[in-house]
């Protein structure tokens, strides 16, 4: 059942952000070298879909946003079948009809990944009433971004799910871009979670670039959720080290902002936290690279040998 | 056989249907002030009402969909569909398809609509065809108390999302139901009255004034077929052309505004399929291309009404001095 994940390693927590990191990297360049348009990347991101995704359990349910490559691969989607998707391949987890933007993963629980800011909200109580009078104790874990806080639906699904009591765990990353506007244009204050005190929800904002402490915010918010049957609203505060989709030269960002975001780089704090405290080297640095690129390898392997679908599922699977 | 109006065959289908199959709820805009026959037998869980935001409504009812739960909520009046086109047209229509079939989303949209109560262009706007245009939906909208019954049950129990209209003009109109599990299959038109000498195509509150028509047409010995077709995705194409193959005359008939509405579909599809059996042009009677306006005569005058229904029909046979355009026709005799 949706009980507490076993005890995960941080070098695990590193690797899984390491492998993030290095698809989107490799994804991105490989597309855009190829003439395509490509994604929209969760670079800089990878602290909160890790900390997150690592403190639910086999049973809970995730809904998220376009910046989804993080969420899949933490929840231990097959980078291959996410690639041959993005790719447009009948081999991607969708049969190539969702791209880079939708991708969903049922055996996994990814219910939606929504390319229309805000999607994933307006579906979340859904599912949360589908647990909640099945007598389920899973959890739905919805992501979105400051982008979509600033959205209506924001406001109808908090207040849905917190009047109806489902157990949603709201997860707000506050990455400071909405698209190609930087939040403090379109919201006052820095923070979404404390508007959760209006709907009567409980809420925590948490450093996002830290994995260790998103995974136990999380792991606190998921348990309360399970333990009152109430929502829950956790903003993870960090920053979208990429442009808003591939190719973008960023012009439009302050350099010393990003610089500084940078330098509190999820992956690189970890790593030094962990050789710090002695339980990882340089070498074993290396030998998690090692695992990813090879990993990696395979999945461009397999998407890019994968074939297109059929013409004829353009219309195949619209109607049950 | 008994005799009730569309409101309680609504009542009636919602009921039968959450007695059969206990994954069936029902939420919406007051659904559960409105039905309290319902929350006595079904409870608050399975019955509830909601905020007046159609946008999460819709959402939660997609998201309920696509994890096993099947889904009825009531968003009212049709035109505060527009706050829930995101959720009904990206998610529900959409998501089956962008999965690749991983999930499905049977649930069940309704709202009112239709000139009756004098409510002004907000909440009366026949906006069909913006979700007929959209792929992964069902549309139906039925015209009797039985077609309201049988046409929920059969929408409760598809997995694919239907949307459900409700012409308010017929909401408390009585009629016969058949007893027992009336299920009826969407997609299938039903012929209101046989003829040989023209059809007459329409759906919803414009059926019974089709009805109207052929009892005068009869007086002058024209034999007008009509055709009720209930379902508009998918519809009847083959009950359509199979008339007009056999009456040559085709006039399609409903309150939605004329340009790109559902009428259009039938005329470019009868143009396409049935052209050689076409003895005279395909008339289409409309309602303008303007907001309903609340005041009630001219809530009526949008409407096609019997009078004109007649006398197209009449023009098409050559029983009547022909206009130039059936549309201005339309606006004088209602006004």
């Amino acid at each position: 059942m949706g009980t507490t994940p076993a005890e995960i390693r941080p070098e695990a927590l590193l690797e899984e952000m390491i492998l993030i990191r290095r698809f989107e990297e490799r994804t991105s360049a490989t597309l855009t070298s190829g003439g395509f348009m490509g994604t929209c990347t969760c670079v800089g991101q990878e602290a909160s879909a890790v900390g997150v995704v690592s403190a639910l359990g086999p049973n809970d349910l995730i809904l998220t946003n376009h910046r989804s490559a993080g969420h899949l691969l933490a929840r231990g989607a097959d980078p291959g079948r996410i690639l041959a998707e993005v790719m447009g391949r009948s081999t991607g987890y969708c049969k190539g009809k969702s791209g880079t933007l939708h991708v969903s993963v049922k055996e996994l629980g990814v219910i939606l990944t929504s390319t229309i800011v805000g999607g994933e909200l307006s579906l979340a109580p859904g599912v949360g009433l589908s647990v909640s009078m099945k007598g389920e104790d899973a959890v739905v874990a919805c992501f979105f971004g400051d982008g979509a806080a600033c959205e209506g639906v924001f406001h109808e699904s908090m207040n849905l799910a917190a009047v109806w009591n489902l157990p949603v765990l709201f997860v707000c990353e506050n990455n400071q871009w909405q698209a190609f506007v930087h939040r403090k244009e379109t919201m006052l204050g820095d923070h979404i979670a404390p508007r959760a005190a209006g709907y009567g929800v409980e809420w925590e904002v948490v450093d996002g670039n830290d994995v260790e402490a998103v995974r136990d915010a999380a792991a606190r918010a998921v348990a309360r959720i399970r333990e009152t049957g109430k929502p829950f609203l956790l903003e993870t505060f960090t920053y979208r080290q990429r442009g808003h989709f591939e190719p973008d030269d960023q012009s439009y960002v302050d350099p010393s902002e990003l610089a500084s975001w940078k330098a509190r780089d999820p992956i690189a704090l970890l790593t030094a936290a962990l050789v710090e405290r002695g339980t990882l080297t340089a070498e074993g640095v290396a030998a998690i690279e090692a695992r990813v690129s090879e990993r990696l390898d395979a999945a461009f392997a397999f998407a890019s040998s994968s074939p297109y679908p059929d013409v004829a599922e353009l219309t195949t699977d619209v109607y049950a | 056989m008994k005799t009730i109006n569309a409101h309680d065959a609504i009542g009636e289908a919602l009921a039968e249907e959450m007695r059969r199959d206990s994954t069936v709820l029902a939420f919406g805009e007051g659904i559960a002030t409105k039905r309290k026959a319902l929350v006595d037998e079904f409870g608050r869980r399975r019955v509830r009402n909601t905020p007046l935001a159609e946008g999460i409504i819709a959402g939660t009812a997609a998201g309920a969909a696509a994890t096993g739960l099947r889904p009825v909520v009531d968003l009212l009046f049709a035109p505060f569909m527009a706050f829930s086109m995101e959720e009904i047209v990206n998610s529900a229509g959409k998501l089956r398809f962008i999965s690749g079939g991983q999930f499905s989303f049977p649930l069940v949209a309704m709202a009112m609509t239709g000139a009756g109560w004098s409510v002004g262009a907000q909440h009366n706007h026949n906006l069909e065809a913006w979700f007929v245009h959209s792929p992964g939906l069902k549309v139906v909208m039925p015209s009797t108390p039985a077609d309201f019954k049988g046409l929920l049950k059969a929408a409760i129990r598809d997995d694919n999302p239907v949307v459900f209209f409700s012409d308010i003009g017929l909401l408390y109109v009585p009629g016969e139901v058949p007893d027992g599990d009336h299920v009826v299959p969407i997609g299938k038109a039903a012929t209101r009255r046989a003829g040989t000498d023209v059809t007459l195509v329409s759906y919803g509150k414009t059926v019974p004034s089709c009805l109207k028509a052929a009892d005068a047409l009869a007086s002058d010995g024209i034999s007008a077929e009509v055709i009720d077709l209930r379902s508009l995705k998918p519809w009847d194409e083959e009950a359509v052309l199979a008339s007009v193959r056999k009456t040559g005359r085709l006039v399609v008939v409903h309150e939605a505004s004329r340009t790109a509405g559902f009428g259009a579909e039938v005329a470019a599809t009868v143009a396409e399929k049935a052209f050689d059996a076409l003895r005279a042009p395909v008339v289409r009677l409309a309602g303008p291309d303007a907001p309903p306006a609340a005041s009630y005569p001219l809530e009526q005058a949008f409407v096609p009404q019997p009078d004109l229904i007649a006398l197209s029909a009449r023009q098409l046979v050559g029983r009547a001095a022909r206009v130039s355009s059936p549309a201005p026709v339309l606006v004088a005799a209602g006004a």
